[in-house]
């Protein structure tokens, strides 16, 4: 403190400003007050600079009430919907289900368990594009290894699965699921070795065994986990881009996209930015209400036992 | 007592157990087996499901270009002249790979390193430092942890181009560090409550400024924390594509994944020569990633079993 502001104090504006900084200073002293402001202004900066802007600047090029005239009356975008709804059921729910139930396989003790989840983590480890890049061609009706497989093991004339709405929808679906189940399934696993054994050797002695003791033990304890990771996994499903961008083009005619790559579609193939921004934007109904959901179970509660 | 009356005394102890605690115990055996039974088929689908995938990309990399056009599930002669190709650049589309490659290498290692200095000293400021109204800052990096990035990309693309950033890897560093700071904050606030606040406390009586106590002590204990957030920050930059792809237009400022994908917007693609390239590039985040993978685990662990 200078002598200037210790003189200063009689006058009204100075002492509400000193009341000012005061209270934003905290219990903090002298010049840790400007180390704490340098310190945080590298992240405040970024997130004025390339999020906060942003989200107004695309909020402001979506303002017009006629672009949702020609989003919703357009049947690429009511594709998209559907598409979205369905790869969201599907996709979510199967893939965290399943990774539910293989968490408790990589339980069990053992080498052969550890080899197996090093060995399952893989398609989580390998970068999107290589894979979606083999699943595209792995997929070919005339060509890929499926089909081939199909027949060569089998005799069975596989489908041209990328040439079919529903199939193809149904091949961006599975690699969806291939991608990210090892990525649920390492976080459910740090979830069920987080319950205390003690609990299971209480319901051993009261005779929980097998899939009582999964009903009544495991699940009520991993429930809001598996809650928190559903919204999270819907909100990620939302935005991604790379699973159908690669696997399906969005095709077969524009039928599989989701609103990410139907959103880039109309913001660079048909160069109108604002048309992008407009599809995007009608996720907000959908995000607002699971973003703040969501924020309040990440901010409060660790996994409660 | 010789060995064969030792045998019938045995054979008399067990005799009247083999009725009931026997059957038992050939129907717990029998159980097991089922089980492990199961277990092994359904270890056998998990590793067809996880490998067909990776199979397919190692199998067309060994393939002639002609041998791709083909009906067989193994490589017809399998060899390594398409990773020859990459190599030494020996294709049109390949002409600029290793500076691609180079670029690639730029980006995720710029991206790491400003993404573990500002997480960690936003980090430090609200978490050790107690900044007043902190909670803003944890918020603002929480919200921006749930938008998809995805949603972002028009709006952040239009303006790099009023910033004149169009087209310079900068542009795709901020976009990256945006994305991947929030959850290293997260990480950082997580595994900064084990340390106990008292080690700073003390070093400020002593006299030590926020910036030595930042350099000195938060920085070293949070050791095993950068290590798993600077492996996530790696990853997340060599993996992207929508930003890199969308900022990213001229063959000399282009990452890998960006050249790759490329390769698909033309008729007949050199399927061989892509697959061969993906692995190259694969091969350096699945290095880091089994490296790290239990630093990483631990990590994940910390913010994802958080709810």
């Amino acid at each position: 403190m200078t002598a200037a502001t210790v003189l200063d104090v009689g006058s009204p504006s100075a002492k509400q400003k000193r009341s000012f900084w005061r209270y934003w200073r905290g219990n903090l002293k002298g010049s840790e007050f400007t180390w704490a402001l340098a310190f945080s202004v590298p992240y405040i900066a970024v997130f004025v600079a390339f999020v906060a802007y942003p989200v107004f600047y695309g909020l402001w090029m979506g303002r017009d009430p006629a672009l949702y005239a020609d989003v919703f009356s357009d049947g690429i975008y009511r594709d998209t919907v559907v598409n979205t709804l369905v790869f969201v059921v599907l996709g979510v729910n199967l893939k965290l289900f399943l990774a539910l139930l293989l968490s408790g396989v990589f339980m069990r003790p053992g080498w052969l368990t550890k080899v197996m989840l090093m060995l399952f983590v893989l398609p989580w480890a390998v970068p999107q594009l290589p894979a979606f890049i083999s699943l595209h061609w792995m997929l070919n009706g005339e060509w890929g290894l499926l089909n081939n497989a199909l027949w060569i093991l089998g005799g069975i004339e596989g489908p041209s699965w990328l040439n079919e709405r529903w199939t193809a929808l149904g091949a961006a679906i599975a690699s969806h699921i291939w991608k990210w189940m090892p990525f649920w399934t390492v976080i459910l696993l740090a979830g069920r070795m987080s319950i205390p054994q003690d609990i299971y050797d209480a319901a051993k002695v009261d005779g929980a065994t097998g899939l009582n003791r999964f009903l009544f033990v495991t699940f009520p304890l991993l429930a809001n986990l598996y809650l928190v990771l559903t919204l999270l996994a819907t909100i990620f499903l939302l935005g991604d881009f790379n699973t159908v961008f690669f696997v399906t083009g969005g095709g077969p005619n524009n039928e599989t996209h989701l609103l990410a790559t139907l959103g880039i579609r109309n913001a660079f193939d048909l160069a109108r930015p604002d048309l992008g921004v407009a599809v995007v934007m009608t996720a907000l109904p959908v995000l607002i209400p699971l973003v703040i959901i969501l924020m309040r179970k990440l901010r409060t509660a660790e996994v409660q036992l | 007592m010789s060995t064969q009356s030792l045998a019938t005394a045995q054979a008399v102890a067990i005799g009247p157990r083999s009725g009931a605690a026997g059957r038992r115990g050939r129907i717990a055996r029998r159980w097991r087996y089922a089980t492990n039974a199961g277990l092994a088929l359904l270890y056998v689908v998990l590793l067809v499901w996880t490998f067909t995938p990776i199979y397919n990309i190692v199998m067309i990399a060994l393939e002639h270009e002609g041998d791709v056009y083909g009906n067989s599930i193994l490589p017809a002669q399998p060899s390594l002249d398409s990773f020859w190709v990459v190599f030494t650049q020996g294709y049109w589309y390949l002409e600029n790979f290793w500076h691609q490659f180079g670029n690639t290498v730029f980006i995720a290692g710029m991206v790491t390193f400003l993404v573990l200095v500002i997480a960690s000293m936003t980090s430090f400021t609200v978490g050790r430092m107690r900044l007043r109204n902190g909670w803003l800052i944890t918020n603002a990096a929480l919200l921006t942890y749930v938008i998809p990035a995805s949603f972002l990309a028009i709006p952040f693309y239009l303006i790099m181009n009023h910033y004149g950033l169009a087209n310079n890897p900068w542009s795709v560093i901020a976009a990256l560090v945006t994305f991947a700071t929030p959850y290293a904050i997260f990480i950082f606030q997580e595994y900064g409550r084990s340390i106990p606040i008292e080690l700073d406390e003390s070093a400020r009586i002593d006299g030590a400024s926020p910036v030595v106590i930042y350099l000195r002590i938060y920085l070293p204990l949070m050791a095993p924390a950068l290590v798993a957030v600077g492996t996530y920050a790696l990853l997340l930059a060599w993996n992207e594509y929508l930003y890199q792809f969308l900022l990213l237009s001229d063959k000399r400022n282009m990452t890998v994944p960006v050249a790759l994908a490329q390769f698909l917007n033309s008729d007949q693609a050199p399927w061989n020569y892509m697959m061969a390239t993906a692995i190259i590039y694969a091969l350096p985040p699945l290095a880091t990633y089994y490296a790290f993978r239990h630093r990483m685990s631990s990590g994940l662990t910390m913010g994802g079993v958080k709810g």
